[in-house]
């Protein structure tokens, strides 16, 4: 099976202080990965160096993306190359109508790709159906993005992006944080929906719930900036009944 | 390195001169000689072959001038001005009063081609008229009174406006053949002693608009002026006026662009806009003149009066502007809500980037029982800029029930630039409700990465993000010009991000 992402042995530095420590994590094409590990341990740094946020040194080690240097291209050169980050917070961009987002967004991934860009009806057609299946009423795309949207709507849209952009490697942090469990099982079908042979995704969460829903092929305990244990989905089990101090890194 | 760091460092190494439209175009002309006396006035007034009322008008200006200081109190910080040392005038020549586009100086017309605007352009060289109970913006039907290097060298569409009773022409040619409006208006807005800039304008103008909308008359098409300064060292001193009589309505655009070129170039124009009883005027502004270079030197200083008199009970004036060039802005259109139940409105979008100085803002003046104001400015400033809101709301004692909403909201990019509010509120009468809301915040790095991650470059993320943030500003602009603003807006900010 071909690794489409590699993590190796990554120390991350934030204002002079060491958050990862040598993390190595290696996803293969089509996997879904979960990643559990206690508050600060580094789950959201990791996702964000993957994706290319500015403010963090790369003091070692090296990020494969489909065997290219991650850490050698800009952010928006790895969206378009197929990294996506879910976040864990959503940001608010007033004035912005989200419809007018998504296909901003959608056209500059495409031209960096040397693709045409969607016609609108085309485009149209696509929102549609992404954002009836998850749910998400077309007035809400009128709206700026994510400006007065509910916890959940804003953990939804994220999943209509993924869907729109249909990313190789998706990364989902906390996406169950705030999602009441009607609203978990629709963004959890959307996610399981874009599951294919192709297409892996690192899924963060805190709590084993949501991989009743996204049932993971390979689960990762992190703990202070290290991969300190990984197994199949079972695992996760095992850490919901006892607990994090098991695996604590030394 | 953080993003806001990263544009930074971007603004440091920006070459505005890269100005996009930044172009000269070789045209012979007529100047004034150097300077300003009695006989640079009487050359103006004898080259536009005006009555002996004018030329007294000016006259009176220009000796009051003489007295004048240079106004001080903006926040704008720029060499001396040697008023010797400018031309006053320049005329495209040799020029003969023209019917039609086909008449026109080819090399004119290739200026306004490279200008880019394709909209407009076919709207204007091609008259397209909208199909019936079709709005489509790209084909409604825009007059354009084009003034090039002081002298107004076309004017469109003037059947069609002169069939529904309305005047557009330049105002050279409305001293002539309007005079009795002309007497009654000019100067009745913004008189010749109002202030240095104005005073000066009032002696050397040159040339502008004229717009009369008669009694009861919608103009039946937006009117718009393109005007660009092309001549080394020429001051340029429009003068526009737009009186809009009882009950009648009129939307008037101003656009322009300027050559890039070394010298500090000033403008000082006066625009005066009358609404009589229940008329209704909305006045919109993109301006975008050569900013000066990545040194600040050169750029056009650009000192302007532009005051709207709501003289007619439930008139109505709104100003919106969209400022983006300059390397010095000092503009304050205003509303004198004279007539009972007036309304004014400003919408207002500073850019300053680069070495931009921008003071500018507006002066709501309630004069009038239930009179009402509204204002919105949005001021973005990048790179080593200053960008200034000043703004003056005023009730006076018998402006009972005079109410005014301002909003403030200023959005820094980088931190080497400024951004400051300085609002005046006076109310002499305590029925009076004035709301004043103002907010600075600096970009988001959080947003722009967030854009950055869904595949936007990082200027086009801070081209989204601005344009998001003046949102409520851009839709009071008519469609087409909403459109052009915002490619400007992300032209202008360009260099913020190299
Ligand atoms: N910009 C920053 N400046 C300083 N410290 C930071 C910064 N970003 C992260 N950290 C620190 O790095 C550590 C890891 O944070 P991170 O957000 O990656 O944890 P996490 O595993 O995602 O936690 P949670 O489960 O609470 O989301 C924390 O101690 C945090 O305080
Ligand atoms: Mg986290």
């Amino acid at each position: 099976m071909m690794a489409l992402l590699e993590v190796k042995d990554l120390k991350v530095r934030v204002e002079e202080r060491e958050i990862l420590h040598g993390l190595t994590l290696t996803v293969n094409e089509g996997e879904v990965h979960a990643i559990m590990g206690p508050n600060g341990s580094g789950k959201s740094t990791l996702s964000h160096v993957i994706a290319g946020k500015p403010g963090y040194e790369v003091t070692d080690g090296q990020i494969l993306f489909k065997g290219e240097d991650l850490l050698e291209m800009e952010p928006d050169e790895r969206a378009a190359k197929g990294v996506f980050l879910a976040f864990q917070y959503p940001v608010e961009i007033p004035g912005v109508a989200t419809m007018n987002f998504l296909r901003t967004a959608l056209n500059a991934q495409r031209k960096a790709r040397g693709e045409s860009e969607y016609s609108t009806p085309d485009f149209l057609k696509k929102v549609r159906e992404v954002s009836k299946s998850l749910n998400i009423p077309q007035d809400m795309l009128k709206r700026g993005v994510n400006v007065g949207f509910s916890g959940g709507e804003k953990k939804r849209n994220e999943v209509l992006q993924m869907a729109l952009f249909e990313p190789s490697l998706c990364i989902l942090d906390e996406m169950d944080s705030g999602l009441d469990i009607d609203a978990l099982r629709i963004a959890a079908d959307g996610v399981n929906a874009l599951r294919s042979p192709k297409r892996s995704m690192v899924v963060i969460t805190h709590y084993q719930r949501l991989l009743n829903y996204i049932v993971p092929d390979v689960v990762h305990v992190m703990s202070r900036g290290r991969v300190v244990k990984s197994g199949g989905k079972e695992l996760a089990l095992e850490l919901e009944a006892s607990g994090y101090a098991q695996f604590e890194a030394a | 390195m953080p993003a806001v760091q990263e544009t930074v460092e971007r603004v440091k190494r920006i070459d505005v001169d890269q100005y996009r439209y930044g172009f000269e175009t070789l045209i012979e002309s007529d100047k004034a000689p150097k300077g300003l006396s009695e006989e640079t006035v009487k050359f103006i007034s004898e080259k536009k072959n005006e009555p002996a009322w004018m030329l007294q008008w000016r006259l009176e200006a220009y000796r009051r001038w003489l007295t004048m200081q240079e106004p001080t109190w903006a926040r704008v910080d720029y060499p001396k001005i040697d008023f010797q040392d400018l031309y006053y005038y320049a005329a495209p020549k040799p020029k003969k009063t023209v019917s039609s586009l086909d008449e026109i100086d080819p090399e004119i017309l290739k200026t306004y081609e490279k200008l880019g605007i394709p909209l407009r352009e076919v709207a204007m060289l091609e008259g397209v008229e909208p199909k019936p109970g079709e709005e489509d913006p790209a084909r409604r039907k825009i007059a354009v009174d084009a003034v090039f290097d002081s002298v107004s060298v076309a004017t469109t569409f003037k059947a069609e406006l002169k069939k529904a009773g309305v005047i557009f022409m330049p105002i050279s040619e409305a001293i002539r053949e309007h005079p009795e409006l002309v007497q009654k208006y000019l100067g009745s807005v913004v008189p010749t002693s109002d202030n240095f800039y104005a005073t000066l304008n009032s002696a050397v103008f040159s040339d502008g608009s004229f717009v009369y909308v008669p009694p009861g008359v919608r103009c039946p098409m937006e009117l718009s002026t393109y005007f660009r300064i092309n001549e080394r060292n020429t001051g340029q001193f429009e003068r526009t006026l737009i009186i809009a009589d009882k009950g009648s309505y009129v939307s008037y655009l101003e656009g322009c662009t300027a050559p890039q070129r070394d010298e500090n170039q000033l403008h000082a124009a006066v625009v005066e806009l009358v609404a009589l009883d229940d008329a209704e005027i909305k006045y919109s502004t993109v301006q975008n003149w050569y900013p000066g270079n990545s040194e600040g030197k050169g750029g056009i200083y650009n000192f302007v009066t532009k005051r709207g008199d709501c003289r007619g009970a439930n008139s109505k004036i709104s100003w919106t502007q969209v400022e983006t060039g300059s390397a010095i802005t000092w503009k304050y259109p205003s509303c004198i809500l004279r007539g009972d139940n007036s309304r004014g409105e400003f919408y207002s979008i500073a850019i300053s980037n680069g070495f931009q100085q921008v003071d500018s803002g507006t002066k709501m003046i309630h004069l009038g029982k239930n009179t009402s104001s509204r204002i919105i400015s949005k001021g973005i400033a990048a790179g080593r800029s200053q960008n200034t809101y000043r703004g003056l709301v005023t009730a006076h004692r018998k402006a009972t029930g005079a109410r005014n909403f301002t909003a403030c909201d200023s959005l820094l990019i980088g931190d080497k630039c400024g951004a400051h509010t300085v609002p005046y509120i006076e109310a002499k009468n305590s029925s009076a409700t004035f709301e004043h809301e103002a907010t600075t915040s600096k970009i988001s790095e959080d947003v722009l990465f967030y854009c950055i991650q869904r595949g936007l470059s990082q200027e086009e993320a801070v081209g989204l993000v601005v344009n998001g943030f003046v949102k409520d500003v851009l839709q009071q602009l008519p469609m087409e010009f909403a459109v052009e603003a915002q490619k400007l807006i992300s032209i202008s900010l360009e260099g913020s991000v190299g």
